[in-house]
Protein backbone atom coordinates (compact mmCIF):
# COMPACT_ATOMS: atom_id res chain seq x y z
CA UNK A 1 0.00 0.00 0.00
CA UNK A 2 1.31 3.21 -1.06
CA UNK A 3 0.84 6.64 0.26
CA UNK A 4 -1.02 7.45 -2.52
CA UNK A 5 -3.43 5.22 -1.98
CA UNK A 6 -3.73 5.90 2.02
CA UNK A 7 -4.28 9.40 1.40
CA UNK A 8 -6.98 10.07 -1.25
CA UNK A 9 -8.42 13.71 -2.01
CA UNK A 10 -12.23 13.90 -1.14
CA UNK A 11 -13.04 14.85 -4.91
CA UNK A 12 -11.48 11.36 -6.10
CA UNK A 13 -13.58 9.48 -3.91
CA UNK A 14 -16.32 7.08 -5.74
CA UNK A 15 -20.18 9.00 -5.27
CA UNK A 16 -21.95 6.05 -5.00
CA UNK A 17 -22.55 5.53 -1.43
CA UNK A 18 -25.17 7.04 0.47
CA UNK A 19 -24.75 10.51 2.19
CA UNK A 20 -26.16 10.17 5.93
CA UNK A 21 -24.94 13.62 7.02
CA UNK A 22 -24.88 15.90 4.35
CA UNK A 23 -24.39 19.70 5.61
CA UNK A 24 -23.66 22.78 3.35
CA UNK A 25 -22.42 26.57 4.11
CA UNK A 26 -23.72 25.70 7.34
CA UNK A 27 -23.15 28.36 10.77
CA UNK A 28 -23.94 29.34 13.81
CA UNK A 29 -23.60 32.11 16.11
CA UNK A 30 -24.88 31.83 19.66
CA UNK A 31 -25.85 35.23 20.89
CA UNK A 32 -24.59 35.72 24.47
CA UNK A 33 -24.40 38.41 26.63
CA UNK A 34 -20.92 39.41 25.56
CA UNK A 35 -22.13 39.99 21.90
CA UNK A 36 -21.72 36.69 19.28
CA UNK A 37 -20.04 33.62 19.57
CA UNK A 38 -19.32 32.44 16.10
CA UNK A 39 -19.38 28.94 16.67
CA UNK A 40 -19.52 27.25 13.05
CA UNK A 41 -18.71 29.18 10.21
CA UNK A 42 -19.16 27.90 6.67
CA UNK A 43 -18.80 24.01 7.52
CA UNK A 44 -19.42 22.16 4.12
CA UNK A 45 -18.81 18.38 4.92
CA UNK A 46 -20.48 14.97 3.41
CA UNK A 47 -20.29 11.91 6.12
CA UNK A 48 -21.48 8.83 3.80
CA UNK A 49 -22.97 5.49 4.98
CA UNK A 50 -20.09 3.61 6.91
CA UNK A 51 -17.83 6.49 7.52
CA UNK A 52 -16.37 6.29 10.47
CA UNK A 53 -15.19 10.54 10.86
CA UNK A 54 -13.08 11.53 13.71
CA UNK A 55 -13.36 15.61 14.27
CA UNK A 56 -10.34 17.13 15.66
CA UNK A 57 -9.87 20.50 16.70
CA UNK A 58 -8.43 22.73 19.61
CA UNK A 59 -10.76 23.88 22.50
CA UNK A 60 -13.76 25.58 21.48
CA UNK A 61 -13.57 25.22 17.77
CA UNK A 62 -16.99 24.35 17.46
CA UNK A 63 -16.74 20.08 17.75
CA UNK A 64 -19.45 19.51 20.14
CA UNK A 65 -21.32 22.09 18.41
CA UNK A 66 -21.20 20.50 15.59
CA UNK A 67 -22.36 17.09 16.44
CA UNK A 68 -25.03 19.18 18.51
CA UNK A 69 -26.25 20.45 15.36
CA UNK A 70 -26.55 17.05 13.63
CA UNK A 71 -28.50 15.21 16.71
CA UNK A 72 -30.89 18.37 16.72
CA UNK A 73 -30.05 19.77 20.05
CA UNK A 74 -28.89 22.60 18.64
CA UNK A 75 -30.49 25.19 15.70
CA UNK A 76 -28.33 26.26 12.95
CA UNK A 77 -28.43 30.21 12.19
CA UNK A 78 -27.54 29.55 8.64
CA UNK A 79 -27.12 26.90 5.68
CA UNK A 80 -28.99 23.37 5.40
CA UNK A 81 -27.83 20.37 7.46
CA UNK A 82 -30.00 16.87 6.05
CA UNK A 83 -29.71 13.57 7.86
CA UNK A 84 -30.73 11.06 5.65
CA UNK A 85 -32.13 13.13 3.36
CA UNK A 86 -34.48 14.57 6.36
CA UNK A 87 -33.93 17.81 8.74
CA UNK A 88 -32.35 17.14 11.91
CA UNK A 89 -35.51 17.10 13.51
CA UNK A 90 -37.29 14.96 11.88
CA UNK A 91 -34.50 12.16 11.79
CA UNK A 92 -34.63 12.59 15.72
CA UNK A 93 -37.99 11.75 15.70
CA UNK A 94 -37.28 8.75 13.78
CA UNK A 95 -34.51 8.36 16.63
CA UNK A 96 -31.98 7.66 14.24
CA UNK A 97 -29.05 8.13 15.81
CA UNK A 98 -27.18 7.42 18.92
CA UNK A 99 -25.05 10.13 20.82
CA UNK A 100 -22.78 9.31 23.60
CA UNK A 101 -22.03 12.60 25.54
CA UNK A 102 -19.06 13.83 26.88
CA UNK A 103 -20.00 12.57 30.67
CA UNK A 104 -21.77 9.23 31.23
CA UNK A 105 -24.91 10.52 32.55
CA UNK A 106 -26.73 7.93 33.64
CA UNK A 107 -29.18 7.87 36.26
CA UNK A 108 -28.04 7.50 39.48
CA UNK A 109 -31.59 5.92 40.46
CA UNK A 110 -31.27 3.39 37.19
CA UNK A 111 -29.16 0.17 37.85
CA UNK A 112 -26.39 -0.39 34.77
CA UNK A 113 -29.39 -2.25 33.28
CA UNK A 114 -31.81 -0.18 33.44
CA UNK A 115 -30.03 2.93 31.85
CA UNK A 116 -29.46 0.34 29.18
CA UNK A 117 -32.60 -0.19 28.87
CA UNK A 118 -33.88 3.29 29.19
CA UNK A 119 -33.82 4.11 25.50
CA UNK A 120 -35.84 1.05 24.83
CA UNK A 121 -38.29 1.59 27.23
CA UNK A 122 -39.22 4.94 25.78
CA UNK A 123 -39.00 3.71 22.46
CA UNK A 124 -41.75 1.14 23.89
CA UNK A 125 -40.28 -1.74 23.32
CA UNK A 126 -41.15 -4.95 25.39
CA UNK A 127 -39.67 -5.60 28.34
CA UNK A 128 -38.19 -9.39 27.11
CA UNK A 129 -36.51 -7.41 24.19
CA UNK A 130 -35.01 -4.73 26.57
CA UNK A 131 -33.09 -7.38 28.71
CA UNK A 132 -32.27 -9.23 25.63
CA UNK A 133 -30.40 -5.80 23.83
CA UNK A 134 -29.12 -4.58 27.00
CA UNK A 135 -27.57 -8.04 27.27
CA UNK A 136 -26.02 -7.59 24.06
CA UNK A 137 -24.89 -4.57 24.28
CA UNK A 138 -23.26 -4.46 27.77
CA UNK A 139 -21.39 -7.54 26.20
CA UNK A 140 -20.28 -5.94 23.68
CA UNK A 141 -18.54 -2.58 26.42
CA UNK A 142 -17.62 -5.77 28.57
CA UNK A 143 -19.89 -5.36 31.38
CA UNK A 144 -21.26 -8.54 31.46
CA UNK A 145 -21.93 -9.19 34.97
CA UNK A 146 -22.35 -5.31 36.18
CA UNK A 147 -26.08 -5.18 34.97
CA UNK A 148 -27.75 -5.07 38.77
CA UNK A 149 -24.78 -2.49 39.59
CA UNK A 150 -26.01 1.04 40.65
CA UNK A 151 -23.71 3.88 38.38
CA UNK A 152 -21.81 5.09 41.48
CA UNK A 153 -20.47 1.43 41.96
CA UNK A 154 -19.02 1.77 38.63
CA UNK A 155 -15.25 3.60 37.76
CA UNK A 156 -15.77 6.51 35.62
CA UNK A 157 -14.17 4.23 32.80
CA UNK A 158 -16.86 1.70 32.97
CA UNK A 159 -19.76 4.07 33.22
CA UNK A 160 -18.79 6.06 30.02
CA UNK A 161 -18.78 2.12 28.65
CA UNK A 162 -22.20 1.85 30.26
CA UNK A 163 -23.25 5.08 28.49
CA UNK A 164 -22.11 3.91 25.14
CA UNK A 165 -23.73 0.38 25.68
CA UNK A 166 -26.86 2.03 26.13
CA UNK A 167 -26.63 4.37 22.91
CA UNK A 168 -25.96 1.11 21.01
CA UNK A 169 -28.67 -0.70 22.55
CA UNK A 170 -31.31 0.62 20.18
CA UNK A 171 -29.30 0.10 17.17
CA UNK A 172 -29.40 3.34 15.51
CA UNK A 173 -27.49 3.30 12.36
CA UNK A 174 -25.47 6.47 12.84
CA UNK A 175 -23.43 6.72 16.05
CA UNK A 176 -22.07 10.43 17.41
CA UNK A 177 -19.87 10.20 19.79
CA UNK A 178 -18.51 12.97 21.96
CA UNK A 179 -15.18 12.45 23.29
CA UNK A 180 -16.61 9.26 24.53
CA UNK A 181 -13.03 7.95 25.90
CA UNK A 182 -11.67 11.54 27.10
CA UNK A 183 -11.38 11.32 30.39
CA UNK A 184 -9.63 7.20 30.20
CA UNK A 185 -6.14 6.32 30.95
CA UNK A 186 -4.13 5.23 27.55
CA UNK A 187 -4.53 1.40 28.01
CA UNK A 188 -8.45 1.35 28.48
CA UNK A 189 -8.18 3.48 25.79
CA UNK A 190 -6.71 1.58 23.26
CA UNK A 191 -8.45 -1.40 24.23
CA UNK A 192 -12.03 0.20 23.80
CA UNK A 193 -10.73 2.19 20.31
CA UNK A 194 -10.13 -1.44 19.10
CA UNK A 195 -13.73 -2.99 20.62
CA UNK A 196 -15.18 0.38 18.82
CA UNK A 197 -13.26 -0.94 15.54
CA UNK A 198 -14.47 -3.83 15.52
CA UNK A 199 -18.31 -3.09 16.02
CA UNK A 200 -17.68 -0.77 13.89
CA UNK A 201 -16.22 -2.83 11.21
CA UNK A 202 -19.17 -5.35 11.85
CA UNK A 203 -22.04 -3.68 11.74
CA UNK A 204 -21.26 -1.29 9.15
CA UNK A 205 -22.74 1.89 10.85
CA UNK A 206 -21.37 5.34 10.47
CA UNK A 207 -19.61 6.97 13.63
CA UNK A 208 -19.11 10.92 14.40
CA UNK A 209 -16.24 11.14 16.62
CA UNK A 210 -14.96 14.08 18.48
CA UNK A 211 -11.66 13.75 19.99
CA UNK A 212 -8.80 15.67 20.67
CA UNK A 213 -6.27 12.80 20.06
CA UNK A 214 -4.65 12.33 17.04
CA UNK A 215 -3.13 9.04 17.32
CA UNK A 216 -6.61 7.84 18.36
CA UNK A 217 -8.44 9.79 14.96
CA UNK A 218 -5.88 7.85 12.36
CA UNK A 219 -6.39 5.05 14.00
CA UNK A 220 -10.32 5.22 13.82
CA UNK A 221 -11.39 6.61 10.91
CA UNK A 222 -11.90 6.97 7.54
CA UNK A 223 -11.98 10.62 7.52
CA UNK A 224 -10.42 12.58 9.39
CA UNK A 225 -12.21 16.34 9.55
CA UNK A 226 -9.58 19.34 11.35
CA UNK A 227 -11.40 22.21 12.84
CA UNK A 228 -10.05 25.75 13.97
CA UNK A 229 -11.61 27.92 16.26
CA UNK A 230 -13.03 31.46 16.03
CA UNK A 231 -14.83 30.71 14.17
CA UNK A 232 -15.22 27.25 14.25
CA UNK A 233 -14.63 25.84 10.84
CA UNK A 234 -13.01 22.88 9.06
CA UNK A 235 -8.99 23.06 7.34
CA UNK A 236 -8.48 19.94 6.45
CA UNK A 237 -10.73 16.71 5.59
CA UNK A 238 -8.03 13.96 5.29
CA UNK A 239 -9.27 10.52 4.11
CA UNK A 240 -7.88 7.45 4.33
CA UNK A 241 -7.33 3.81 3.35
CA UNK A 242 -6.73 1.63 6.58
CA UNK A 243 -7.96 -2.17 6.07
CA UNK A 244 -11.36 -2.15 8.08
CA UNK A 245 -9.77 -5.11 10.13
CA UNK A 246 -6.59 -2.88 11.00
CA UNK A 247 -4.79 -3.08 14.46
CA UNK A 248 -3.07 -0.62 17.00
CA UNK A 249 0.14 -2.55 15.15
CA UNK A 250 -0.93 0.64 11.85
CA UNK A 251 0.18 3.43 14.42
CA UNK A 252 3.74 2.12 13.85
CA UNK A 253 3.28 2.31 10.21
CA UNK A 254 4.39 5.30 7.43
CA UNK A 255 1.42 5.56 6.25
CA UNK A 256 -0.16 6.67 9.96
CA UNK A 257 2.72 8.51 10.82
CA UNK A 258 2.26 10.47 7.23
CA UNK A 259 -1.40 11.19 8.31
CA UNK A 260 -0.79 11.61 12.13
CA UNK A 261 1.94 14.29 10.60
CA UNK A 262 -0.94 16.03 8.16
CA UNK A 263 -3.31 16.16 11.05
CA UNK A 264 -0.76 17.82 13.10
CA UNK A 265 0.14 20.86 10.55
CA UNK A 266 -3.14 21.33 10.13
CA UNK A 267 -3.74 21.89 13.38
CA UNK A 268 -0.80 24.04 13.80
CA UNK A 269 -1.69 26.20 10.82
CA UNK A 270 -5.29 26.64 12.34
CA UNK A 271 -3.55 27.71 15.81
CA UNK A 272 -1.50 30.14 13.76
CA UNK A 273 -4.16 31.78 11.98
CA UNK A 274 -5.78 32.55 15.42
CA UNK A 275 -2.71 34.31 16.65
CA UNK B 1 -25.85 4.96 65.18
CA UNK B 2 -27.93 4.78 67.84
CA UNK B 3 -25.29 3.70 70.33
CA UNK B 4 -23.35 6.85 69.45
CA UNK B 5 -26.20 9.21 70.20
CA UNK B 6 -28.23 7.84 73.12
CA UNK B 7 -25.90 9.14 75.73
CA UNK B 8 -25.78 12.73 74.51
CA UNK B 9 -29.55 12.65 73.72
CA UNK B 10 -30.06 11.41 77.43
CA UNK B 11 -27.65 13.93 78.87
CA UNK B 12 -29.90 16.63 77.23
CA UNK B 13 -32.96 14.96 78.13
CA UNK B 14 -32.35 15.12 81.94
CA UNK B 15 -30.81 18.76 82.05
CA UNK B 16 -33.96 19.49 80.71
CA UNK B 17 -36.05 17.51 83.07
CA UNK B 18 -33.80 19.24 85.97
CA UNK B 19 -34.69 23.04 84.82
CA UNK B 20 -38.19 21.97 84.45
CA UNK B 21 -38.18 21.12 87.95
CA UNK B 22 -36.11 23.97 89.24
CA UNK B 23 -38.79 26.42 86.78
CA UNK B 24 -41.80 24.88 88.53
CA UNK B 25 -40.63 25.56 92.09
CA UNK B 26 -39.69 29.19 91.12
CA UNK B 27 -42.86 29.73 89.28
CA UNK B 28 -45.57 28.19 91.67
CA UNK B 29 -43.65 29.49 94.67
CA UNK B 30 -45.42 32.57 95.22
CA UNK B 31 -49.08 31.38 95.28
CA UNK B 32 -47.86 28.66 97.56
CA UNK B 33 -46.04 31.26 99.70
CA UNK B 34 -49.21 33.00 99.62
CA UNK B 35 -51.46 30.21 100.79
CA UNK B 36 -49.42 29.19 103.65
CA UNK B 37 -49.91 33.18 105.27
CA UNK B 38 -53.43 33.24 104.82
CA UNK B 39 -53.54 29.71 107.12
CA UNK B 40 -50.97 31.25 108.71
CA UNK B 41 -48.83 28.27 108.29
CA UNK B 42 -44.97 27.65 109.36
CA UNK B 43 -43.15 26.12 106.52
CA UNK B 44 -39.86 25.17 105.96
CA UNK B 45 -37.94 24.81 102.18
CA UNK B 46 -38.45 21.08 102.01
CA UNK B 47 -42.03 21.36 102.72
CA UNK B 48 -42.10 24.55 99.61
CA UNK B 49 -40.68 22.23 97.14
CA UNK B 50 -42.63 19.36 97.88
CA UNK B 51 -45.94 21.45 97.64
CA UNK B 52 -45.44 23.51 94.84
CA UNK B 53 -44.87 20.46 93.07
CA UNK B 54 -48.13 19.38 94.06
CA UNK B 55 -50.16 21.97 93.31
CA UNK B 56 -53.70 20.95 91.63
CA UNK B 57 -53.60 23.87 88.85
CA UNK B 58 -50.15 24.63 89.04
CA UNK B 59 -48.49 28.00 86.88
CA UNK B 60 -46.11 25.46 85.77
CA UNK B 61 -46.85 22.32 86.76
CA UNK B 62 -43.76 19.19 87.55
CA UNK B 63 -42.64 16.44 85.04
CA UNK B 64 -44.29 14.23 86.85
CA UNK B 65 -47.74 15.44 87.40
CA UNK B 66 -47.65 16.03 83.47
CA UNK B 67 -46.81 11.96 83.40
CA UNK B 68 -49.26 10.89 85.70
CA UNK B 69 -51.77 12.77 83.72
CA UNK B 70 -50.81 11.81 80.80
CA UNK B 71 -50.74 8.15 81.49
CA UNK B 72 -53.94 8.06 83.37
CA UNK B 73 -55.86 9.84 79.99
CA UNK B 74 -53.66 7.31 77.62
CA UNK B 75 -53.71 3.90 79.29
CA UNK B 76 -55.57 4.25 82.46
CA UNK B 77 -59.24 4.84 80.43
CA UNK B 78 -61.34 3.69 77.58
CA UNK B 79 -59.80 5.33 74.28
CA UNK B 80 -63.32 5.81 73.54
CA UNK B 81 -64.29 7.99 76.79
CA UNK B 82 -64.35 11.95 75.86
CA UNK B 83 -61.30 12.39 78.42
CA UNK B 84 -59.09 9.97 76.36
CA UNK B 85 -56.04 11.92 74.82
CA UNK B 86 -55.99 8.94 72.39
CA UNK B 87 -59.54 9.64 71.68
CA UNK B 88 -58.17 13.00 70.64
CA UNK B 89 -55.24 12.34 69.30
CA UNK B 90 -56.91 10.38 66.95
CA UNK B 91 -59.69 13.29 66.11
CA UNK B 92 -56.63 15.67 65.50
CA UNK B 93 -54.83 12.75 63.48
CA UNK B 94 -57.71 12.00 61.05
CA UNK B 95 -57.66 14.91 59.88
CA UNK B 96 -54.29 15.67 59.78
CA UNK B 97 -53.66 12.65 57.31
CA UNK B 98 -56.65 13.93 55.10
CA UNK B 99 -55.09 17.77 55.08
CA UNK B 100 -51.70 16.09 54.36
CA UNK B 101 -53.10 13.54 51.71
CA UNK B 102 -54.33 16.45 49.73
CA UNK B 103 -51.97 19.20 50.46
CA UNK B 104 -48.93 16.88 49.07
CA UNK B 105 -51.04 16.18 45.80
CA UNK B 106 -51.95 19.58 45.50
CA UNK B 107 -48.54 20.49 46.10
CA UNK B 108 -47.10 18.60 43.52
CA UNK B 109 -50.15 19.38 40.82
CA UNK B 110 -49.08 22.96 41.13
CA UNK B 111 -45.37 22.47 40.81
CA UNK B 112 -45.77 19.77 37.92
CA UNK B 113 -47.94 22.80 35.98
CA UNK B 114 -45.66 25.77 37.22
CA UNK B 115 -42.53 23.57 35.83
CA UNK B 116 -44.75 22.22 32.74
CA UNK B 117 -46.49 25.87 31.73
CA UNK B 118 -44.54 28.67 31.46
CA UNK B 119 -47.82 30.95 31.91
CA UNK B 120 -48.24 29.11 35.17
CA UNK B 121 -45.52 29.80 36.76
CA UNK B 122 -46.58 33.69 36.15
CA UNK B 123 -49.78 33.32 37.35
CA UNK B 124 -49.93 31.09 39.64
CA UNK B 125 -46.57 31.44 41.96
CA UNK B 126 -47.29 35.22 43.44
CA UNK B 127 -50.60 33.40 44.77
CA UNK B 128 -48.85 30.56 46.26
CA UNK B 129 -46.36 32.70 48.00
CA UNK B 130 -49.03 35.47 48.95
CA UNK B 131 -50.97 32.79 50.44
CA UNK B 132 -48.71 32.17 53.41
CA UNK B 133 -48.07 35.42 53.99
CA UNK B 134 -51.82 35.71 55.70
CA UNK B 135 -51.30 34.37 59.25
CA UNK B 136 -53.29 31.49 59.80
CA UNK B 137 -55.11 32.00 62.90
CA UNK B 138 -56.60 34.86 60.84
CA UNK B 139 -57.74 32.58 58.48
CA UNK B 140 -58.30 29.54 60.11
CA UNK B 141 -61.94 30.90 61.79
CA UNK B 142 -63.24 32.17 58.66
CA UNK B 143 -62.43 28.61 56.99
CA UNK B 144 -64.37 27.15 59.63
CA UNK B 145 -67.57 29.61 59.40
CA UNK B 146 -67.89 29.53 55.68
CA UNK B 147 -67.46 25.75 55.28
CA UNK B 148 -70.27 25.78 58.51
CA UNK B 149 -72.18 27.93 57.06
CA UNK B 150 -72.65 25.38 54.01
CA UNK B 151 -73.06 22.70 56.42
CA UNK B 152 -69.54 21.17 55.98
CA UNK B 153 -68.64 20.80 59.09
CA UNK B 154 -66.19 18.57 61.40
CA UNK B 155 -63.24 17.05 60.06
CA UNK B 156 -62.89 18.48 56.83
CA UNK B 157 -62.89 21.87 57.57
CA UNK B 158 -59.99 21.06 60.20
CA UNK B 159 -58.25 19.02 56.91
CA UNK B 160 -59.22 22.15 54.60
CA UNK B 161 -56.78 24.50 57.23
CA UNK B 162 -53.88 21.56 56.86
CA UNK B 163 -54.09 21.56 53.49
CA UNK B 164 -53.56 25.38 53.53
CA UNK B 165 -50.55 25.09 55.36
CA UNK B 166 -48.87 22.16 53.77
CA UNK B 167 -49.34 22.27 49.73
CA UNK B 168 -46.90 25.65 50.51
CA UNK B 169 -43.53 23.51 51.08
CA UNK B 170 -44.76 21.04 48.91
CA UNK B 171 -44.66 23.25 45.73
CA UNK B 172 -41.82 25.21 46.56
CA UNK B 173 -39.10 22.54 46.95
CA UNK B 174 -41.24 20.15 43.58
CA UNK B 175 -40.54 22.96 41.92
CA UNK B 176 -37.31 22.75 42.46
CA UNK B 177 -36.95 19.38 42.33
CA UNK B 178 -38.77 18.78 39.13
CA UNK B 179 -35.89 21.45 37.47
CA UNK B 180 -33.39 19.60 39.23
CA UNK B 181 -32.06 17.28 36.40
CA UNK B 182 -28.85 18.37 35.12
CA UNK B 183 -29.10 19.77 31.17
CA UNK B 184 -26.84 16.95 29.78
CA UNK B 185 -29.97 14.45 31.72
CA UNK B 186 -32.60 16.85 29.62
CA UNK B 187 -30.63 16.56 26.35
CA UNK B 188 -30.09 12.82 26.72
CA UNK B 189 -34.23 12.51 26.94
CA UNK B 190 -34.04 14.56 23.85
CA UNK B 191 -32.05 12.65 21.45
CA UNK B 192 -34.74 9.79 22.37
CA UNK B 193 -37.34 11.63 21.64
CA UNK B 194 -39.10 11.20 24.87
CA UNK B 195 -42.51 12.93 25.17
CA UNK B 196 -42.84 15.78 28.38
CA UNK B 197 -45.11 12.84 29.88
CA UNK B 198 -41.99 10.20 29.49
CA UNK B 199 -39.31 12.94 30.50
CA UNK B 200 -41.44 13.83 33.57
CA UNK B 201 -42.01 10.33 34.61
CA UNK B 202 -38.39 8.55 34.01
CA UNK B 203 -36.19 11.72 34.62
CA UNK B 204 -38.09 14.68 36.52
CA UNK B 205 -40.26 12.71 39.20
CA UNK B 206 -36.82 10.40 40.43
CA UNK B 207 -34.74 13.49 40.34
CA UNK B 208 -37.18 15.31 42.63
CA UNK B 209 -37.50 12.49 44.87
CA UNK B 210 -35.18 13.77 47.82
CA UNK B 211 -36.44 17.36 47.26
CA UNK B 212 -40.05 15.53 47.83
CA UNK B 213 -39.26 13.60 50.97
CA UNK B 214 -37.44 17.19 52.62
CA UNK B 215 -41.07 18.77 51.84
CA UNK B 216 -42.85 16.36 53.50
CA UNK B 217 -41.19 16.12 56.65
CA UNK B 218 -42.00 19.96 56.77
CA UNK B 219 -45.49 19.42 55.62
CA UNK B 220 -46.65 16.64 58.14
CA UNK B 221 -45.15 18.34 61.02
CA UNK B 222 -47.25 21.98 59.87
CA UNK B 223 -50.66 19.90 58.76
CA UNK B 224 -51.02 18.91 62.65
CA UNK B 225 -50.20 22.72 64.08
CA UNK B 226 -53.32 23.02 61.15
CA UNK B 227 -55.57 20.95 62.49
CA UNK B 228 -54.92 22.05 65.99
CA UNK B 229 -55.41 25.42 65.34
CA UNK B 230 -58.51 24.57 63.45
CA UNK B 231 -59.85 22.89 66.45
CA UNK B 232 -59.53 25.96 68.25
CA UNK B 233 -62.69 28.48 67.08
CA UNK B 234 -64.87 25.36 67.37
CA UNK B 235 -65.73 26.04 70.53
CA UNK B 236 -63.30 22.73 71.55
CA UNK B 237 -65.55 19.89 71.05
CA UNK B 238 -62.66 16.98 70.31
CA UNK B 239 -59.70 16.75 69.80
CA UNK B 240 -55.75 17.92 71.21
CA UNK B 241 -56.86 21.55 70.29
CA UNK B 242 -59.87 21.13 72.11
CA UNK B 243 -58.46 19.41 74.85
CA UNK B 244 -56.00 22.79 75.31
CA UNK B 245 -58.73 25.47 74.60
CA UNK B 246 -60.77 23.72 77.32
CA UNK B 247 -57.62 23.56 79.36
CA UNK B 248 -57.31 27.18 79.60
CA UNK B 249 -61.02 27.87 80.24
CA UNK B 250 -60.68 26.09 83.69
CA UNK B 251 -56.87 26.76 84.56
CA UNK B 252 -56.14 23.03 83.98
CA UNK B 253 -52.52 23.59 83.56
CA UNK B 254 -51.69 19.95 83.84
CA UNK B 255 -54.12 19.06 81.12
CA UNK B 256 -52.74 21.57 78.71
CA UNK B 257 -49.29 20.39 79.29
CA UNK B 258 -49.98 16.95 78.47
CA UNK B 259 -52.29 17.89 75.54
CA UNK B 260 -49.23 19.44 74.07
CA UNK B 261 -46.69 16.68 75.33
CA UNK B 262 -48.97 14.47 73.18
CA UNK B 263 -49.20 16.73 70.27
CA UNK B 264 -45.19 17.08 69.89
CA UNK B 265 -45.21 12.90 70.62
CA UNK B 266 -47.58 12.54 67.30
CA UNK B 267 -45.56 15.24 65.65
CA UNK B 268 -42.55 13.43 66.36
CA UNK B 269 -44.01 10.11 65.44
CA UNK B 270 -45.16 11.29 61.73
CA UNK B 271 -41.86 12.93 61.04
CA UNK B 272 -39.87 9.53 61.35
CA UNK B 273 -42.77 7.40 59.53
CA UNK B 274 -41.88 9.76 56.86
CA UNK B 275 -38.22 9.46 57.00
CA UNK B 276 -38.90 5.89 57.31
CA UNK B 277 -40.45 5.69 54.10
CA UNK B 278 -38.14 7.96 52.68
CA UNK B 279 -35.34 5.80 53.51
CA UNK B 280 -36.96 3.08 51.74
CA UNK B 281 -38.02 4.62 49.01
CA UNK B 282 -34.28 5.97 48.29
CA UNK B 283 -32.73 2.79 49.17
CA UNK B 284 -34.68 1.31 46.24
CA UNK B 285 -32.81 4.19 43.74
CA UNK B 286 -29.80 3.04 44.27
CA UNK B 287 -28.81 5.91 47.41
CA UNK B 288 -25.76 4.98 48.79
CA UNK B 289 -26.18 3.88 52.08
N1 LIG C 1 -24.96 27.39 24.60
C1 LIG C 1 -23.93 28.20 24.25
N2 LIG C 1 -24.05 29.53 24.37
C2 LIG C 1 -23.04 30.36 24.01
N3 LIG C 1 -21.87 29.96 23.52
C3 LIG C 1 -21.67 28.63 23.38
C4 LIG C 1 -22.68 27.69 23.75
N4 LIG C 1 -22.22 26.45 23.52
C5 LIG C 1 -20.97 26.61 23.04
N5 LIG C 1 -20.63 27.91 22.95
C6 LIG C 1 -19.37 28.46 22.42
O1 LIG C 1 -19.17 27.92 21.15
C7 LIG C 1 -17.82 27.62 20.93
C8 LIG C 1 -17.68 26.17 20.53
O2 LIG C 1 -18.02 25.36 21.63
P1 LIG C 1 -17.94 23.76 21.57
O3 LIG C 1 -18.48 23.26 22.84
O4 LIG C 1 -18.60 23.30 20.33
O5 LIG C 1 -16.38 23.51 21.50
P2 LIG C 1 -15.59 22.12 21.43
O6 LIG C 1 -14.85 22.12 20.15
O7 LIG C 1 -16.51 21.00 21.66
O8 LIG C 1 -14.57 22.28 22.63
P3 LIG C 1 -14.00 21.15 23.61
O9 LIG C 1 -12.95 20.44 22.85
O10 LIG C 1 -13.43 21.93 24.74
O11 LIG C 1 -15.14 20.28 24.02
C9 LIG C 1 -17.09 27.97 22.22
O12 LIG C 1 -16.47 29.22 22.03
C10 LIG C 1 -18.17 28.06 23.24
O13 LIG C 1 -17.86 29.03 24.19
MG1 LIG D 1 -16.78 19.56 23.28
Amino acid sequence: MTLKQVVNNVAEMPASKKAVVDINKLSLTFQTADGPVYALSDVDLTIEEGDFVSFIGPSGCGKTTLLRVIADLEQATGGDISINGVTPHEAREKRAYGYVFQAPALLPWRSIERNVTLPLEIMEISKEERVKRAQEALKLVELNGFEKKFPWQLSGGMQQRASIARALSFDADLLLMDEPFGALDEIVRDHLNEQLLKLWARTNKTVAFVTHSIPEAVYLSTKIVVMSPRPGRIIDVIETNFPNDRTLDIRETPEFLEIAHRVREGLRAGHSNDE
Amino acid sequence: MMSGQTGPVCVVLIALLVLWYVGAVFMNAPTQIDRYDRADQTWTAGQLIEDTLAQDRPILPAPHQVAVEMYKTIFAIKITSKRSLVYHSWVTLSSTLLGFGIGTLLGVLLAVGIVHVMTLEKSLMPWVISSQTIPILAIAPMIIVVLGAIGIKGLVPKAVISTYLCFFPVTISMVKGLRSPQVIQLDLMRTYNASKWQTFWQLRLPSAMPYLFASLKVAIAISLVGAIVGELPTGAQAGLGARLLAGSYYGQTIQIWSALLTAAFVAAILVVIVGWCERRVLVRMGVKS
